[in-house]
């Protein structure tokens, strides 16, 4: 340990910018864009399941709300999202004597918020897409075997659905992890905030950005890794056998 | 007589070429224009200002015959480098890379930075306890943010923003209980002076620490112009001393820009 800081305290000692004080920023960005990914990708997970499914219903009153809402999330920038919810949210009379206002009025919230609504939105179409694509040759065989509707879902549609998303949803997190640079716009210091302050405080854009620039794709490899080792394991069957 | 005609033409020639050489008293000063109130055109065609009030009291005081020179700012240090004026007063801020260059003369303003607040709040901003917990607003990576961070960091939780329409956005909105802004900038982006303005200025403006507000505006000159800076110098101190200073700083601000000599 005390090697490694002596080698760590070596390696820095011949920049002005990258002192353990700015790497300490970088370090609480990372945190702040982790949780803040990390959290929006799990609670809109578990939103777009029931999405999906209800995205695909044959009553128009089920099928219709969600269609609405799934367009306008993908349909308008995150960054317009997230300026509505965090900004605009402050423009309705008497906000700020509701109980909401404890969570609305800290920045994490608002982004939050938004990041979960636009992952959910996507994931719910990805899901969509793959429960549409299931062979009809299941369903059938399903039927035959007199599964309800509930059961056949539950035990044929969505198993095979989630692994014919997996691909489509990896691409997801990923845009996600990228999208999530915008959270520094309103204030939380994430990995991009941390990037835009050494750089409004040293006036050195290209050192900052190339900093965080690495530190995102290491994310993104680390997510790709998963992803491609999730897809090995679920998605074994479809490989060629001497492959 | 041909000849002497030659030789009296090439005397007269030689004096006055001499005589222009000599004559040190013209000074040329260089000024980017407009950067109201410090400097503007009228709109017939006059330069007016802070500044060139500023420069042509000097210029009397130290006894030199002073133009005016108009150079945008990016060219302005290499324009004096290469002669084509003998000095820039064009609000340029002291730092140790320009110091590299240029030989600064005592600066001649700062402006301050000041505290904000909403009207129907009431905070001492000197009594560190009460701040406990409050929460400041900055434009992110400027001189308001180092001195909030140094001297607040551990008392008041800070958040760091784009542009400061945005902190009086948030500062109207009750997710901010302050704002610590530039001067100038914030009598144009919370309007704090109008009476049915939603803001209010709390505390004393400030201009202090050094490290961290910088020097102030001063003027530039050559490095190997030492004399001509010391006449410039003296006429600070001058204009200071007697008075004038404020007179003029009060005919285009209501706020104390001024630096008085001698403090650091």
């Amino acid at each position: 340990m005390e090697q490694l800081n002596a080698w760590f305290t070596e390696l820095l000692s011949d920049n002005a910018i990258f002192t353990a004080n700015t790497l300490g920023y970088y370090l609480d960005g990372l945190g702040s864009t982790v949780r803040l990914v990390f959290l929006s990708l799990i609670i809109g997970l578990v939103l777009a399941v029931p999405l999906a499914i209800a995205r695909g219903s044959r009553r128009k009153w089920i099928k219709w709300p969600v269609f609405l809402y799934t367009y306008v999330f993908r349909g308008t920038p995150l960054l317009i999202q997230l300026y509505l919810i965090y900004y605009g949210v402050v423009f309705i009379e008497g906000i700020q004597d509701t109980f909401l206002w404890a969570i609305l009025k800290d920045a994490f919230y608002p982004a939050l918020i938004a990041f979960t609504l636009n992952t959910a939105a996507y994931t719910t179409e990805i899901f969509h897409g793959a429960i549409k694509a299931t062979p009809r040759g299941e369903i059938e065989a399903a039927r035959a075997y007199g599964m309800s509707r509930a059961l056949m879902m539950r035990r044929i549609i969505m198993p095979s659905a989630f692994r014919r998303a997996l691909p489509a949803y990896g691409n997801e997190v990923i845009f996600m992890l990228h999208a999530s640079a915008i959270a520094s716009v309103v204030t939380i210091m994430d990995l991009t905030g941390a990037a835009r302050f050494v750089y409004a405080r040293f006036y050195a854009p290209f050192d900052a950005f190339l900093f965080v620039a690495a530190i995102y794709l290491c994310l993104t490899f680390a997510i790709l890794y998963l992803f491609r080792y999730l897809e090995k394991k679920l998605l074994a069957h479809l490989k060629p056998l001497n492959g | 007589m041909k000849k002497l005609l030659a030789l009296t033409l090439l005397g007269v020639v030689m004096t006055t070429a001499t005589a222009q050489a000599r004559d040190t008293d013209e000074v040329r000063l260089a000024i980017d224009v407009p950067y109201e109130p410090f400097v503007y055109r009228t709109p017939a065609g006059e330069l007016e200002g802070f500044e060139i009030d500023l420069g042509n009291e000097l210029c009397k005081r130290a006894n030199l015959d002073c133009t005016w020179v108009e150079q945008s700012w990016d060219g302005i240090i290499p324009g004096l480098l290469s002669r084509k004026y003998d000095a820039i007063l064009s609000s340029m801020a002291i730092t140790p890379e320009r110091e590299n260059q240029v030989l600064f003369s005592i600066p001649y303003y700062n402006t301050p930075s000041v505290w904000i607040t909403r009207r129907d709040r009431d905070i001492d901003i000197s009594d560190k306890d009460a701040l406990e917990g409050l929460s400041v607003g900055v434009q992110r990576g400027t001189i308001r943010d180092s001195y909030v961070t140094q001297m607040y960091g551990d008392t008041l939780d800070i958040h760091r923003y784009s542009s400061s329409q945005d902190v009086a956005n948030d500062l109207m909105s009750g997710r901010l209980d302050l704002s610590f802004e530039d001067y100038p900038l914030a009598v144009d982006t919370f309007h704090f002076k109008d009476d049915d303005s939603e803001f209010k200025k709390i505390g004393e403006s400030i201009k202090k620490p050094v490290s961290i507000f910088g020097k102030g505006a001063a003027m530039a000159f050559r490095k190997r112009d030492k004399a001509l800076a010391e006449k410039f110098n003296q006429a600070i101190r001058d204009v200071y001393a007697d008075g004038t200073y404020e007179k003029l700083m009060k005919q285009y601000f209501d706020y104390d820009l001024s630096l008085p000599v001698g403090e650091k």
